[in-house]
């Protein structure tokens, strides 16, 4: 058997979760929990494989599926910057899917849950192998479907209505992106992402390549809710179950948004900073709105997950800037903040929800002191407002002090002042929570909670472990991840060449 | 009388045994004639539909259609998988073609997986078309109430 053979099972080992559970849970309720979470500890290790197979000297791994060759058959393509994406993305969905198992137990029909997460898994995971455009969209529309409905689980009718909303913005979203696979399979005749790139490199940057580029990005934009088209966002990650809103915040913004878009920007439409100078300001404008505006809407909020969820918003401008800054270190900066930010917001939403779970409330100003009650759940919210925040030893910090750096080498000193001044205000509103909720105020008593049960608190603890390696560990995951997977974009049409193997 | 009228039964009766051999026939020669699992599954979904509408069994779905619809939809995404993995038991690529054959005209037994393949997608099709239809009507029924 091939090596390489391990690419096309993270997408047909979910799938196969997503078909076995309906069956054997009509046996057994309980073969839903035992499936859903073999399958992700099992994707976990193939995405640790494929980082450890990339490392040994390989650039990246083509598969071909069914021995068709590229660009009459579908490629599939494993990268460095795949590896990246699978990695937090099965990193995330391991612990998620253990929360899982006991947040399940206010609702009936477990297997409709792990079904729907299998092919939200399944979806992510096709979106980051898949190297043709039209595979990419119906992966992204696969995992889109699977997280509207997943969004609207609880059937409540705040929930129905946020899943609605979702379903209207992500489908608006799906449908500009749609559009542009149509007019660049008109213009290039081709649908595979190495043929299309040098298809393009070809024709010169006319208005129609700008028009395609534009038209493409609208929908990344909105499936990552970039600020014009962040209103979706907030209701969504309020009313989806908890592991969702983690695996929305933390990964499905990345996978589907940054993960496609640079990929799109980089190797795909061929920019770079010195070919495309407005371009990529036009990338740093539009991020820094999104700093700004999400972290001012999160400055006001006494809903603890609603102020997480704008601050969603804010870190994926970071992001946004880290990639319009374009030279190297924005880049690597932005990368890293890609692995920080999934890693830290899916350890603050487990936390806000295991929270809520004792309290049942999630207004920060009827909760205090809740350090002494859960001081599991305390500390992992706190370890994780500490990492977004961007306090130095953990994962954040280096993140954005990467982005920072990558500004200052660009000469962008006022933009250098704006990220670093905009992180206090990250810190400014997280630290109004972890005062309120676990410090507390001497006057007042502490409210009487319980710690959540030891299945809930084994997935923060896993999470908890992971930023914080992170961040102390973050010299090897620089070397071993984030690098390689800057210079898989920076590389370009090189993508072009790993695939026809020249 | 639940259901619609005389007429509509009578020529349902008549068509929809011919719609879903029509159906069987285009799963069956996807790989030798235009079609395919996807067409066949949904004119195998549509007799169903047919039937249930004129016979009116929409507004009193019993538990065991959901069963039925769920159980095919989810074996045929799982035949398919599996036809997918048997790739890697041959000790070729997934989905790879196992005999490499590519379809001969007019012979039904050829083209190696491919016709199995479009079985279980027009499993996966029609059990998945004709389940949404039951989840149409019984969102009807419940908002009538």
């Amino acid at each position: 058997m091939l090596e390489s053979s391990f690419v096309p099972l993270l997408v047909a080992i979910p799938l196969l979760g997503a078909f076995v559970i309906p069956l054997l849970s009509k046996l057994w309720e309980g073969f839903a929990d035992l499936v859903g979470n073999l399958v992700s500890v099992f994707l976990l290790g193939l995405a640790v494989y494929g980082l450890v197979h990339l490392s040994t000297g390989a650039t990246g791994i083509v598969y071909k599926m069914g021995g068709w060759l590229p660009p009459i058959g579908i490629t599939l393509v494993y990268d460095s910057l795949t590896a990246l994406v699978v990695l937090i993305t099965n990193l995330v969905v391991f612990p998620a899917l253990l929360f899982s198992t006991r947040y399940l137990d206010q609702y009936t029909g477990r297997w409709k849950y792990y079904t729907l997460f299998m092919l939200l898994l399944a979806g992510l995971n096709g979106v980051a192998i898949s190297g043709d455009l039209f595979n990419m969209f119906v992966f992204i529309e696969i995992s889109a479907v699977a997280s509207y409905a997943l969004v609207a689980f609880g059937t409540r009718a705040e929930e129905l209505e946020a899943g609605f909303k979702y379903m209207v913005m992500g489908e608006v979203g799906g449908l500009a992106i749609l559009l542009s696979v149509a007019l660049l399979y008109a213009k290039t005749s081709t649908l595979n992402l190495a043929d299309m790139s040098q298809s393009l490199a070809a024709g010169g940057h006319t208005t129609f390549f700008w028009f395609a580029l534009g038209t493409i990005l609208v929908g990344f934009a909105i499936k990552m809710a970039m600020v014009p088209f962040h209103s979706w966002l907030p209701d969504a990650y309020l009313s989806a179950p908890a592991p969702v809103t983690a695996v929305l915040a933390g990964v499905f913004s990345k996978v589907v948004g940054v993960y496609a878009m640079s990929r799109v920007v980089f190797n795909l439409f061929g920019l770079s900073r010195t070919t495309a100078p407005a371009f990529f300001d036009m990338l740093v404008a539009f991020g820094l709105v999104s700093i700004v505006a999400g972290g001012l809407l999160a400055i006001n909020q006494r809903n603890y997950k609603r102020l997480l969820a704008y601050s969603s918003v804010s870190q994926m401008g970071y992001i946004l800037v880290g990639f319009g800054i374009g030279n190297y270190w924005g880049v690597v900066g932005a990368l890293f903040l890609v692995v920080a930010h999934a890693a830290t917001k899916g350890l603050l939403f487990l936390s806000a929800r295991s929270i809520e779970r004792s309290t049942g409330t999630r207004d920060i100003d009827s909760i205090g002191g809740l350090e002494k009650s859960m001081p599991v759940t305390a500390w992992s919210y706190i370890l994780g407002s500490m990492s977004l925040a961007g306090i130095p030893p953990f994962a954040g910090f280096f993140a954005k002090l990467l982005i920072v750096l990558g500004a200052v080498a660009s000469r962008m000193y006022w933009l250098a002042i704006l990220a670093a001044l905009f992180s206090t205000v990250t810190l400014g509103y997280l630290m109004k929570v972890i005062g309120k909720v676990f410090v507390g105020r001497k006057s007042t008593e502490p409210t009487p909670a319980q710690e959540s049960p030891p299945m809930i608190l084994l997935a923060l603890v896993i999470l908890v472990v992971v930023v914080v390696l992170f961040g102390i560990g973050f010299q090897p995951v620089l070397d071993w991840v984030v690098q390689p997977a800057a210079e898989a974009l920076f590389g370009g049409l090189a993508y072009a060449r790993l695939v026809f193997g020249g | 009388m639940r259901g619609m009228s005389l007429i509509v039964q009578t020529v349902a009766r008549l068509v929809a045994g011919m719609l879903f051999l029509f159906g069987c026939y285009i799963v069956l020669h996807g790989h030798l004639t235009p079609g395919g699992g996807f067409a066949g599954g949904v004119l195998i979904a549509a007799a169903y539909i047919l039937v249930s509408l004129a016979f009116g069994s929409v507004e009193n779905v019993e538990q065991h259609r959901y069963t039925f619809s769920s159980v095919f939809e989810s074996m045929g995404g799982l035949g398919f998988v599996l036809l997918g993995l048997m790739g890697y038991v041959a000790g070729l690529d997934f989905l790879n073609n196992l005999w490499a054959d590519y379809g001969t005209p007019l012979r039904l037994v050829s083209g190696g997986i491919i016709p199995l393949a479009n079985v279980a997608i027009s499993m996966k099709v029609g059990a998945g078309l004709f389940g949404i239809f039951l989840a149409l009507g019984a969102s009807r029924f419940v908002m009538k109430d």
